[in-house]
C-alpha cells in the first residue's frame, strides 16, 4: 500500500507540541511506559520534541508483575540507550501493602489493581502530569478524552465536567495534590501508529511479530498461557501461530492469528481487519462500560 | 496524505449521530466488534435492526439519556484523506461544545431535517461556524427519503439558508440532499435524486480544497520551551503559528523588538532550509538575546499588533457569569496574562445575529467585549490567523477553562455605533514603550521589579523601605521609591481617605510603580495598602515574576506602644475616622512572596532578608 506521510507528519507535529506544552506547564511531568508500541512512539516523539537536549522526563512503569520477559527485556534496553530514569511502580507491592486485593479465581486478572499502584506512584514521586499513549480512536470513553485531562485529588476523571478544550490552547492549571494525564497521540489511529513505526524505523519488542506460543481460548479470546494464568476445567493448552496486536498485562491481552513477520504485512493486517486491536483485550469484555469505569477511578 | 477535521452539528433529531455511523458503515469502517457492541446495547434498548447513532454516543449516562453531551472524536480515513471528526451536540445548551469542536475544524457539517427546514439551531450553528471561521460549510439536507427526494423542498430550503448566510463571513458553502437513514448521497451516489448533480458527501470531503486556509504569509513563532542542552546552543522550541521562515532571516523578538538572524531551524532528523505554518521546530538565531515562554519571533518587517487592549469576541463557557472588572487570566498563543473585561459591548443573539445590550455574559453567551491585559499580546485579528487570534480565559481560584475569546483589533482601532460610555480618552493610542525595558535593563545590568511592602501604620514600611533603597542605590542600581506621606502631599492630595479615594490613589500609584518599572527601575512602594484587591490590581500592571508583595507583620499592641506618629492614640479616642486596623480593617495578603514581622526583629536584619529574596528571584546580583 503506498501512501504518502503528509498525515503521519501533521500528527507529529502536533504531538510534539503537546510535549513541549506539558514540560513547559507541569513541574515534575513523566511518561508512562507500558513497553507496548504507543509507549514507544511517546519515547521516540519526546526524545525529537527535546532535540538536541534529553527529554526533561522520567519512564514511569507499572508493573503487574505478569510481564511478558520480551516487554522487560525491551524496556531495560530503551532505558540504558536512552540514559532515560526508570521508575517502577509494583502491583505486588500495593498488594503485599494491603492496599490492593488480587483477584482470584480463572478470570483473575491485576489489570484492575494497576490503578492502585499508579496512583500511588504518582503520589510518592509528586508527579504533576503523567503523559499516556492513549489515544481516542481506541475506545468511546476514550474519544471523549481532552489531550489535557485533570484528575482531581483522588486522581479520578470527571467526564462530565470536563475543561473545554479549545484551539490547541491547554490549560494545565491545577491545585496542588491534583494532577493531569497528558495524551500527545490522542489524535493517532492505530493504522497510523503502525504507518508511523515503520516510516521511523522504530524497533519493537517481538512479541508484535507472529511466533509460536502456548496458548488457551477463554470468552472468544485467545490468550497467551502464562504461570499466571488459572485455567478453567475445560479450557485447553495448545501451541499456535500467534502475534500481539496489543501488549499489556500477560493475563489479559488477546492474541491473533497471524504470520505477519515485519511491519509491512502488519499494516496490510490491520488495514484489512474488521475487529478494533482493544477487541481482543479481556478487560475491556466485563461490561459494555468498563473502559469508563475504569476511567474514572484513575485508570490510565 | 492530508486530514480533514471536521465538526458535525445537530441534534439527535436531525440525524446526526445516524450520518456519522452511516459514513463509517458505508465506507466499511466499523469494526465488527463495535457492530457486535451497538447489536448488543440496540437489542438492550428494545429496538429493531442496527442503530448507528449507538457507534457515536460515548459515554453511558449519554447513551442512556440518548444525547451526546460533550465533544467526542472519530477517526477514519479513506485512501485520499484522513479525517477526524469532532461531534459535538446541538442543543441550545451545549454552545460551547460546539465552540470547542468548531474551534479546530477546516469544515462544519450542518444537518437540516427536509420536513421543518431552517430552524434556529440550524442558524446558530452556522453563525458558530462563521465566527469561529471555519473555512467550509456544507449544510446537509437530511431526510430527504420522507419529502419524496423532492427537488422543489430541497431549492427551497437552498434558498431560505442563502438568505441567512448574507450576514455570515464564510466563503464556502455547499448543499447536498441526502438521507442518512437510506444512504443517499453519502457515500454512493443516489438513484432517487437524479436531479441533484452534485457530488456526494464523502467525495466533497475528500476533494475540498484546504491547503488555501492556511495562513502562509505572517510569521508568528510563538516560543514554547527553551532548550540548553549545553553552554554553546540555545534553541526556541515551538510550534509555526502561520507563515513561514527560512534560514538567515532577519527577524524581530518580541516583546524586546531587538532584531537578529535565523542561524539554524533545528530538527532531531536533521537541519532545514525552511519551516513553514504547523511545523514543530527549534530554532536558534544569532544574536544573544534573552527569550523565554510566551516571546513570540516573527519577520523583521511583518509584524503582528502589539497592544494591552483587545476587541474581541467571547463566548462564556461557565455556570458563573462574566464578571466586569473581575481579575481572570488569559492565555494567549504561549503567554499567559491577567485580565479584566473593561466593557460588554454587546451580547450577539447567534440565531438572528442582532445585538443585544447587556452587562453580563451567561453559561453560552457569545458577547463583543473589550479587554485590557497586564501585559500586551502580540496578536493578529482572528479572521486572518486563528493561532495568534484566539484566546482562552482562565479562574485563577478554580483554574477551570470559563470562555474562549477571538481577537478582532485592538480597542483604540475600533469606533462602535451601540451608545456605550468609553475611556474619558478614547483618541489616545497606546504607542508601546520608545525603549524596551530589556534594552534598559541590558544597560543597566539588573533586572527590573516593583517591591511592594503593605502592613498597619508603623509596622516599619517606610524605614525598610528607605534602607532597602539606600543599600540598592549604594550598588549602583536604578532605584525609586514611592512612599504614602509623599504621594499624598503630591500626585494625590486632591484625594481622601473614603473607599473610593483609596482606590484611585491605589490606582495612581500603581500606575506610577508601573512606569518607572518600565524605565528600568527597582520601584520600592510603601503604602498600607489595607485591600487585597488593590494590591491585585498594581500586581496585573507588572510583569509576572517581578511583583513581589511584601507583607510586614507586626503585633497590633506593639504597634501602639510605637505610634511615632500618635495616629493610634487619636484612631483608638475616634479622632481619626477609618483607620486601618482600628475602625477600618486591614486584609492580611494571602500568598505573599515574602513575610516578615518587625515585632522583635530590627529593620536591619529584615533588610536583609528582603535582599535575600530579591538576588534569590534572580533580580540583583548576590
Amino acid at each position: 500500500m503506498s501512501i504518502s506521510n503528509k498525515h503521519l507528519k501533521t500528527l507529529e507535529d502536533e504531538s510534539i507540541y503537546v510535549f513541549r506544552e506539558a514540560a513547559a506547564q507541569f513541574e515534575n511531568p513523566a511518561i508512562l511506559f507500558s513497553g507496548g508500541k504507543d509507549s514507544i512512539i511517546l519515547v521516540h516523539l519526546a526524545r525529537k520534541a527535546f532535540f538536541p537536549a534529553k527529554f526533561p522526563f522520567p519512564l514511569v512503569h507499572i508493573d503487574t508483575g505478569h510481564n511478558f520477559s520480551e516487554t522487560i527485556q525491551y524496556r531495560d534496553q530503551l532505558v540504558e540507550k536512552l540514559d532515560a530514569r526508570l521508575i517502577v511502580g509494583s502491583v505486588q507491592q500495593s498488594i503485599d501493602e494491603g492496599k490492593a486485593v488480587e483477584e482470584t479465581g480463572p478470570g483473575a486478572s491485576r489489570n484492575w489493581l494497576q490503578t492502585v499502584t499508579l496512583l500511588d506512584t504518582i503520589k510518592k514521586y509528586k508527579i504533576d502530569a503523567a503523559i499516556g499513549g492513549g489515544r481516542r480512536d481506541e475506545e468511546k470513553a476514550r474519544a471523549k478524552e481532552r489531550f489535557f485531562s485533570h484528575r482531581d485529588s483522588f486522581g479520578q476523571w470527571d467526564p462530565k465536567n470536563q475543561r473545554p478544550e479549545l484551539w490547541d490552547i491547554f490549560n494545565g492549571r491545577k491545585n496542588p495534590g491534583e494532577h493531569f494525564r497528558i495524551f500527545p497521540i490522542s489524535n493517532w489511529t492505530e493504522l497510523d501508529v503502525w504507518q508511523y513505526l515503520k516510516k521511523e524505523n522504530i524497533e519493537l519488542p517481538s512479541l508484535y511479530f507472529t511466533h509460536k506460543r502456548k496458548v488457551l481460548d477463554r470468552d472468544g479470546v485467545t490468550l497467551a498461557y502464562t504461570n499466571y494464568i488459572e485455567l478453567h476445567p475445560n479450557e485447553k493448552v495448545y501451541e499456535k501461530t500467534v502475534r500481539f496486536r496489543t501488549v499489556g498485562d500477560a493475563t489479559c491481552t488477546g492474541t491473533v492469528d497471524s504470520a505477519a513477520n515485519n511491519i509491512d504485512d502488519i499494516i496490510a493486517e490491520i488495514a484489512a481487519s474488521r475487529v478494533t486491536e482493544r477487541g481482543n483485550r479481556s478487560d475491556d469484555k466485563r461490561t459494555e462500560s468498563a473502559m469508563e469505569d475504569r476511567k474514572l477511578q484513575g485508570y490510565f | 496524505m492530508e486530514i480533514l477535521r471536521f465538526t458535525t452539528a445537530g441534534s439527535v433529531d436531525d440525524g446526526k449521530s445516524t450520518l456519522i455511523g452511516r459514513l463509517l458503515f458505508d465506507s466499511k469502517l466499523i469494526f465488527e466488534d463495535q457492530l457486535e457492541d451497538i447489536q448488543n446495547a440496540t437489542v438492550k434498548r428494545g429496538e429493531e435492526g442496527i442503530n448507528l447513532a449507538l457507534l457515536t454516543d460515548g459515554l453511558r449516562a449519554e447513551r442512556e439519556q440518548n444525547i451526546t453531551i460533550d465533544v467526542a472524536y472519530r477517526y477514519f480515513a479513506t485512501p485520499k484523506r484522513k479525517f477526524i471528526i469532532a461531534d459535538t451536540p446541538g442543543h441550545e445548551q451545549y454552545t460551547r461544545n460546539m465552540v470547542t469542536g468548531a474551534s479546530t475544524s477546516d469544515l462544519a457539517i450542518i444537518l437540516v431535517d427536509a420536513r421543518k427546514g431552517i430552524l434556529t439551531q440550524s442558524k446558530r450553528h452556522a453563525s458558530i461556524s462563521s465566527l469561529l471561521q471555519i473555512p467550509h460549510i456544507v449544510v446537509c439536507i437530511n431526510k430527504m427519503d420522507l419529502v419524496d427526494y423532492s427537488a422543489d423542498r430541497f431549492d427551497e430550503i437552498v434558498d431560505d439558508f442563502e438568505i441567512f448566510a448574507e450576514k455570515l463571513e464564510v466563503d464556502d458553502i455547499t448543499y447536498i440532499p441526502i438521507s442518512a437513514l437510506k444512504g443517499d448521497n453519502i457515500v454512493n451516489k443516489s438513484e432517487k435524486m437524479p436531479w441533484y448533480k452534485g457530488s456526494t458527501l464523502l467525495y466533497h470531503l475528500e476533494n475540498v480544497n484546504i491547503i488555501s486556509d492556511k495562513n502562509l504569509v505572517d510569521f508568528r513563532f510563538p516560543v514554547q520551551y527553551v532548550i540548553r542542552p549545553h553552554q554553546d546552543f540555545r534553541g526556541f522550541a515551538g510550534r509555526i503559528a502561520s507563515g513561514s521562515v527560512k534560514k538567515g532571516e532577519r527577524v524581530r523578538v518580541l516583546p524586546s523588538g531587538l532584531k537578529s538572524t535565523i542561524e539554524s531551524i533545528v530538527t532531531i532528523d536533521g537541519e532545514l532550509e525552511e519551516a513553514k505554518a504547523g511545523d514543530s521546530v527549534v530554532i536558534s538565531i544569532t544574536d544573544n538575546i534573552d527569550i523565554s515562554r510566551g516571546d513570540m519571533i516573527v519577520r523583521e518587517k511583518n509584524l503582528p499588533t502589539v497592544n494591552n487592549r483587545q476587541d474581541a469576541f467571547l463566548c462564556w463557557m461557565n455556570e458563573a457569569p462574566l464578571e466586569k472588572g473581575k481579575k481572570y487570566i488569559l492565555r494567549h498563543t504561549t503567554k499567559t496574562v491577567n485580565v479584566y473585561v473593561k466593557e460588554i459591548v454587546y451580547r450577539l443573539n447567534i440565531n438572528e445575529l442582532h445585538r443585544e445590550k447587556t452587562d453580563e455574559l451567561h453559561l453560552n453567551d457569545i458577547g463583543r467585549v473589550e479587554l485590557e491585559t497586564s501585559q500586551p499580546l502580540f496578536f493578529d485579528p482572528y479572521i486572518n490567523n486563528r493561532g495568534t487570534g484566539s484566546f482562552i480565559l482562565i479562574d485563577p481560584a478554580t483554574n477551570v477553562t470559563l470562555g474562549a475569546g477571538m481577537i478582532k483589533s485592538a480597542v483604540a482601532e475600533i469606533e462602535d455605533k451601540l451608545d456605550i460610555p468609553r475611556k474619558k480618552s478614547p483618541n489616545t493610542v497606546w504607542e508601546g514603550w520608545n525603549i524596551a525595558r530589556a534594552v534598559r535593563e541590558k544597560r543597566n545590568a539588573h533586572r527590573a521589579a516593583v517591591i511592594w511592602f503593605t502592613g498597619l501604620s508603623g509596622a516599619g514600611k517606610t524605614t525598610i523601605g528607605r534602607q532597602l533603597e539606600q543599600r540598592l542605590f549604594a550598588m549602583g542600581l536604578q532605584t525609586t521609591l514611592l512612599d504614602g506621606d509623599q504621594m499624598r502631599h503630591g500626585l494625590c492630595s486632591d484625594l481622601g481617605f473614603t473607599e473610593y479615594d483609596r482606590k484611585e490613589n491605589i490606582r495612581r500609584i500603581s500606575e506610577t510603580a508601573r512606569l518607572m518599572f518600565e524605565y528600568g527601575n527597582i520601584v520600592i512602594c510603601t503604602f498600607i495598602s489595607p485591600f487585597a484587591n488593590d494590591r491585585g490590581f498594581a500586581r496585573t500592571l507588572i510583569e509576572p515574576g517581578r511583583f513581589f508583595e511584601v507583607f510586614i507583620n507586626c503585633n497590633i499592641e506593639t504597634l501602639k506602644e510605637r505610634d511615632p506618629k500618635g495616629l493610634y492614640e487619636k484612631a483608638l479616642k475616634g479622632e481619626i475616622k477609618n483607620f486601618t486596623g482600628i475602625s477600618s480593617p486591614y486584609e492580611v495578603p494571602e500568598n505573599p512572596e515574602l513575610i516578615i514581622d518587625s515585632t522583635l526583629t530590627s529593620p536591619d536584619l529584615l533588610v536583609d532578608i528582603v535582599m535575600k529574596k530579591l538576588v534569590e528571584a534572580g533580580i540583583v546580583k548576590g
